[in-house]
């Protein structure tokens, strides 16, 4: 064995011994997740409808949208998610509107009750409506992260710039985390 | 009719008030018609098992090109894996998660106890890394994604003088250092977020890097694979182990013929020229630069580690957190501002702002030790890359160098020997 082949061999064995010892003490005194697949998601209750969801993801239309938890709507004629503050008809006029892109949709059920449905291809996650619901209404509505547009980004960007830190990565049974009670901070995953 | 709706509406709304705690302000109706109430749709992520799938292909191409490049010898085989990578590792997978961010995620997970780092994001780390020991940069040759669209794009390539190809080649070791001392103290991943291609894979994305990422390319034109040789922080690692690969792709098969084709072939000057007799420097001056230089990095490790240091104030300020806490120290007029989300929402918290000067030198705590390391870390890039000038490796034949080359496989197309 020559000189070269002696500091070839041997440096070879010091990077992989220090790859060993960053592996072990990265699997024994960390945590691994093995099966874990881990997502993005929001938690309602702590966001506070900034709207840089709407501005912070990376994709040009962000992958968070509005999501409505149906059993928690009063289905209010008056909707202060639905409409702006002030409004004298209510109706479906685009003048009378608090989405700026028209995305909520209202659904006359009985009288005097009406369905409002989430147009997700028009949302922009402003969370104009959910602030609204929140302020005036039982807060049914709420932003949450879509996983067929989420591309999973190891660092969320929109999770850098949230304010309240609402944004965290949870393992995927725990994914969509919807409200489903007003005080009990669980969440109803309806998987 | 409509008054008594908005006196209902009202009432509760008043109720509310008085009670501040989130609760049903309208109780839920008793429908009379047949009407079902929906569920809220959930989209499904891409399915738990797959991003083994992804271990396993990344090992695939990984294997394949360490076979094209060693034994078979050939190029058009590694042009086939580059393109499979740029379509599947890029346009399919949407280039996330990579190896060269997953770097990112071993520094936070060292560092931080509390991260889970996931299974294949380490996998995603080691393989590359365990096949240059082995094999040499054959994950540069075609796994990468980042790589594989610049490979890709070589139209004319000029050539680039010896002492500015060195001398950018430190930028690799500044851009590592720095991500890793930024993930390492939870601030964020800048890899990702500066990543030039992503955008072009995901056909989506911030402006302004799209807009990086086309301007990489045109220049890719001509200065072949510009962000691999001269930014990618996992490629100096990489260019590291692969100086110790076990094996590497030869440019000739059996013994070279001087006929200097492989250096044309090569747009990356990764070939070594076999050095000439004149050139061969005394001995006995070498040999004192030689130990002059090893004094030196020390030095420069202190020196280093001196600067990053005195700049850990100002690399902390990436830091939300550090930022926020010097805002509000330096303008306390900002309290007021209502349009300032970050201050509003710090203050709607309750939080003191002792508490979150207290967090804050945590954190910069953190990073005065990392700055320190990073510095003497530089500081012994700068020493090694100097010594590695004096170094003389007698050398008879056109060779790759082993750290420089990405295996390619360009020259293979070249070398006349049969």
């Amino acid at each position: 064995m020559n000189r070269k082949t002696f500091i070839n061999n041997s440096g070879r064995l010091i990077l992989l011994g220090g790859l060993v010892y960053l592996t072990g003490s990265i699997i024994f005194k960390r945590k691994v997740s093995a099966s874990g697949k881990y997502v993005w998601q929001i938690d309602p209750f702590k966001c506070m409808q900034c709207g840089r969801c709407s501005t912070q993801c990376v994709r040009e239309i962000s992958a968070v949208k509005c999501v409505h938890a149906y059993q928690l709507c009063g289905y209010c004629d008056l909707c202060g998610g639905y409409f702006k503050p002030n409004t004298h008809k209510l109706n479906t006029g685009a003048e009378s509107q608090l989405c700026p892109t028209g995305a909520l949709k209202r659904k006359y059920v009985e009288e005097p009750f009406f369905e409002y449905k989430i147009d997700e291809k028009l949302c922009n996650a402003c969370g104009k409506c959910v602030k609204g619901c929140g302020s005036f209404g039982n807060g049914s509505l709420q932003l949450q992260i879509r996983h067929d547009l989420c591309q999973n980004c190891n660092e969320c960007s929109i999770a850098r710039m949230c304010p309240t830190n609402a944004i965290s990565r949870v393992p995927i049974e725990a994914a969509y985390q919807i409200k489903g009670d007003f005080k009990n901070p669980a969440l109803t995953n309806p998987k | 009719m409509k008054w008594l709706k908005i006196i209902l509406f009202l009432l509760p709304l008043l109720l509310a008030f008085s009670d501040l705690e989130a609760q049903q302000r309208f109780p839920k109706p008793e429908f009379h018609t047949k009407y079902t109430q929906p569920t809220p749709t959930t989209p499904e992520p891409r399915g738990v098992g797959m991003e083994f799938v992804d271990v396993l292909v990344l090992l695939v191409v990984l294997s394949l090109t360490s076979w094209f490049a060693i034994k078979k010898r050939s190029r058009n085989g590694i042009l086939l894996l580059t393109v499979f990578s740029a379509i599947y590792f890029g346009f399919y997978r949407n280039g996330c998660i990579c190896s060269v961010g997953s770097v990112q995620n071993v520094a936070l997970a060292f560092a931080d106890p509390k991260y889970v780092i996931s299974l294949y994001a380490l996998l995603f780390f080691l393989l590359p890394l365990i096949f240059s020991l082995f094999f040499g940069r054959v994950f540069c040759g075609a796994a990468c994604p980042l790589g594989a669209i610049q490979d890709l794009l070589i139209y004319k390539p000029i050539t680039i003088p010896a002492w500015l190809r060195k001398t950018l080649g430190f930028i690799p070791y500044l851009y590592l250092g720095l991500a890793v001392l930024y993930a390492a103290t939870g601030t964020e991943f800048i890899i990702c977020r500066y990543d030039p291609f992503i955008g072009i894979y995901r056909m989506n994305g911030p402006h302004l890097m799209i807009y990086l990422g086309i301007a990489f390319l045109l220049m890719g034109l001509f200065i072949a694979r510009p962000y691999c040789r001269f930014f990618c922080p996992f490629g100096a690692i990489l260019n590291v182990f692969s100086r110790f690969s076990r094996r590497h792709l030869s440019v000739f098969p059996t013994k070279c013929i001087q006929c200097k084709l492989c250096t044309t072939a090569c747009p990356f000057e990764a070939i070594d020229f076999p050095d000439e007799e004149k050139t061969k420097p005394d001995t006995k001056s070498n040999t004192r630069r030689f130990i002059l230089y090893m004094a030196l990095i020390p030095v420069l490790m202190l020196a280093g580690s001196w600067i990053g240091s005195k700049s850990h104030v100002f690399l902390s300020k990436a830091h939300p957190d550090v930022y926020l806490a010097e805002l509000l120290i330096s303008h306390p007029e900002l309290k007021t501002d209502s349009k300032n989300i970050d201050i509003q929402t710090f203050l709607a918290s309750g939080k003191s702002l002792e508490t979150l000067v207290a967090e804050a030198q945590v954190i910069r705590d953190k990073f005065y030790t990392g700055s320190w390391i990073l510095g003497a870390f530089l500081g012994l890039v700068i020493g090694l890359m100097a010594m590695n000038q004096i170094i003389f490796r007698r050398r008879e034949d056109y060779q790759a160098n082993k750290g420089n080359c990405y295996s390619c496989g360009r020259c293979l197309d070249y070398c006349p020997v049969e």
